[in-house]
């Protein structure tokens, strides 16, 4: 394949996923006609009809809940909550519901749902556009949690996702909607393994999404001053691929988090408590966050300032490397 | 001042309750009836019914065995053998007449109230136990006999009702899907959602309330300010007040709506006007906000006595047939009872069992610590 875009990779991932399996359905606000608001499901609608692109009232828990009625009957949605901000409607039916189908009927069903979320800042949007809540659906069982950083993964991961038997919270970079790249003719890791995106010595910089691409920025600046970075792509946050991780850590020594949601609470409030579990004879200094402000997400006009940036991760890089 | 000034409007809009949603004795004029409260048999000829006297028994026995499987279940839980017991009594009717209007093909989606519904799907009755006991939060397979686990988050049951239905659609099957509800969830937006999707995918789904009058505390004054069928004109399908103590009326009326859905017509909502003659559960005390009087009067229109009069007026069932039917009630007392005091504690790697289909690797992290954890007890003191 040549290169596509994040959005675009996602979009012939999903294209696969309806020509492979005709039980499998795209559902959501805006994503027949139009292609959704990001345009991810461009033309799918004109090629599968409206009765497996799906076209719903405006109704977040309305389209989650009859999406586990529909995968009752045998079916593999996959729907789009339009933004990260709109999912909160929702988040009854997914926790209370999607989450717990499986285990409530002690394993006679399952609940085949892909829910894909555009999330995350950086684009200049208005209120509840820029939200990053991966850590209110990685805290509960029953859900599978990842987020690809570039189109690669996109394509592949959203694949792996429909496929899955499980509910998949499918979360969207959106900032990396536009990031080119080639896909691969064939997925190299399985959903839930982590990757070493730049092999380092001195540090380890775990990242997922969005900031992937700041902490590759921040590993390649840090190199002029001599600082030999590693970055791993956590890929998925539920489950968590600890050993990869924790061999990376064991390795460097030092480890950073790096994600736009709040530090307080946050995925990296577990990274840094288990890797200090599984790796605390090999570390040289404290597992540091860098994230996002205990603050709304802010106006757009200082959002640079709410965001991870290049800057801010090398400051920490800085404080660890100084213990 | 505020305060006042919301105090006086509160009162000055209560007289505007209609008197057809009053928790009152006068069942209102649009309430579809096919048998009084004194057994009479009495025609509509919207809904049309005919019954041979082997189904009206067939009804009876029903309408018995599934009053004493939930009186059973009530003594069991003051005897402690469970947690807790949401009872069905009073509701007899409006249950197993929907229930026994499905087929065998259609699907139901209950909430946790819903055991004479279970039992017209034929499932059995200790699987309804299981969570009420705290071994399992369901347990059965919905597959089986169609029949969906029980939902205790208000109302979102309906939504995948609607969803099944509008897969059934997909499928071009001629199935049809009932979702049970209260009158509490009618305030849920998820039920309103479900009233959305179901009208504009024209989803084959019947919407079931029983309005029991009282959400826990709450009278369905403070739901709604209008009879609660009629709410499904706003989505744009009809909606009919049934006498949810009259199984008759209740089976009519719920045969038409499936036929109908099954014939592409789309949903009904169905209002079972009926009462919860006993407590929303058994933590609750209803002596705290209703009246003695309101219950009295309510058990004068008793489904079952009801039936049983009929049975008698028209000479269809004998003392016979009553005491057989009083006798497997008691055997099914039994089982249900011994069945209960019997039923094993889960293993308690049940925690990690089935949370995902596919392995996932922090649940098998945790149960091999838990296992490890609980070996290191074997053989202590």
């Amino acid at each position: 394949m040549s290169k596509l875009s994040m959005s675009k990779a996602i979009n012939e991932g999903l294209r696969s996923c309806l020509e492979a399996d005709p039980k499998t359905l795209v559902m959501g606000e805006d994503v027949g006609k139009l292609g959704g608001v990001f345009r991810v499901t461009d033309g799918l609608q004109k090629d599968f009809g409206e009765d497996r692109v799906i076209d719903t009232p405006l109704a977040e828990s309305g389209i989650v809940g009859t999406a586990i009625g529909l995968a009752l009957r045998g079916y593999r949605p996959v729907v789009e909550i339009q933004f990260d901000g709109f999912v909160y409607p929702a988040f009854d039916q997914i926790v209370t519901q999607l989450a717990k189908m499986h285990a409530r009927a002690l394993g006679h069903v399952k609940m085949p749902v892909t829910i894909r979320i555009p999330y995350a800042g950086g684009i200049g949007a208005v209120e509840h556009h820029s939200e990053s809540h991966e850590a209110y659906f990685a805290h509960t069982a029953g859900l599978r949690v990842v987020t690809p950083s570039n189109p690669d993964d996109a394509y592949w991961m959203l694949r792996q996702s429909v496929e899955s038997d499980d509910p998949v919270i499918f979360l969207e970079p959106k900032a990396r909607y536009w990031d080119k790249a080639e896909i691969s003719a064939a997925p190299a890791l399985d959903l839930h393994a982590a990757k070493v995106v730049r092999p380092g010595t001195d540090l380890t910089l775990l990242a997922y999404g969005p900031t992937v691409k700041t902490c590759l920025e921040a590993a390649a600046a840090a190199e002029q001053d001599g600082h030999r970075l590693e970055v791993v792509d956590l890929r998925s946050l539920s489950p968590i691929d600890f050993p990869t991780l924790a061999a990376s850590i064991k390795r460097t020594g030092r480890a950073v988090v790096v994600h736009e949601a709040p530090v307080f609470m946050g995925m990296g409030a577990e990274l840094a408590a288990r890797l200090t579990e599984q790796c605390f004879y090999h570390l040289e200094a404290p597992v540091l966050r860098v994230g996002g402000y205990y603050a709304p997400y802010p106006p757009s006009r200082v959002e640079e300032q709410f965001l991870p940036d290049l800057d801010r991760v090398l400051d920490a890089v800085d404080r660890a490397l100084a213990f | 001042m505020t305060v006042k000034s919301t105090s006086r409007a509160r009162k000055k809009a209560a007289p505007g309750v209609p008197d057809s949603l009053r928790t009152g004795q006068d069942a209102p004029a649009e309430l579809v009836q096919l048998l009084t409260p004194e057994g009479e048999r009495v025609e509509n000829p919207e809904f049309p019914l005919t019954v041979t006297p082997e189904e009206l028994r067939a009804l009876y026995r029903d309408l018995v065995l599934v009053r004493r499987f939930d009186g059973e279940a009530t003594a069991l839980q003051r005897q402690g053998e469970l947690g807790l017991w949401a009872s069905l009594l009073g509701q007899e009717a409006a249950q197993v007449g929907s229930g026994r209007a499905m087929r065998e093909n259609d699907y139901a989606f209950p909430t946790y109230r819903e055991h004479g519904v279970a039992w017209c799907r034929g499932v059995d009755p200790l699987n309804l136990l299981g969570m009420f006991r705290g071994v399992n939060h369901g347990g059965w397979d919905p597959n089986e006999k169609n029949f969906h686990l029980y939902t205790i988050v208000i109302g979102s049951q309906t939504l995948h009702a609607t969803g099944y239905a509008m897969g059934i659609t997909k499928d071009g099957a001629e199935d049809a899907v009932i979702a049970y509800f209260g009158d509490g969830a009618s305030s849920q937006g998820d039920v309103n959602e479900a009233f959305t999707f179901a009208s504009v995918y024209n989803a084959p789904v019947v919407f079931f309330c029983q309005n029991n009058q009282w959400a826990i505390s709450e009278p369905t004054t403070t739901q709604t300010r209008i009879p609660l069928y009629r709410r499904a004109a706003g989505f744009g399908f009809p909606g009919v007040r049934v006498d949810g103590n009259d199984v008759l009326a209740c089976l009519a009326v719920t045969r038409w709506a499936l036929d109908r859905a099954r014939s592409g017509s789309g949903p009904v909502l169905i209002e079972a006007f009926t009462y919860r003659m006993g407590a929303h559960t058994t933590s609750d005390d209803p002596t705290r906000y209703r009246s003695s009087e309101e219950t009295e009067a309510w058990k004068a229109k008793d489904p079952i006595s009801r039936l049983r009069a009929h049975l008698e007026r028209e000479g269809l069932a004998d003392e016979e047939f009553f005491a057989a039917v009083d006798a497997e009630s008691e055997a099914l007392g039994l089982r249900v009872r011994e069945g209960v005091r019997s039923m094993p504690d889960p293993d308690p790697t049940l925690i990690f069992d089935h949370v995902y289909a596919e392995p996932h690797a922090l649940v098998a992290e945790e149960r091999a610590e838990y296992v490890a954890y609980a070996q290191s007890f074997e053989g202590g003191e």
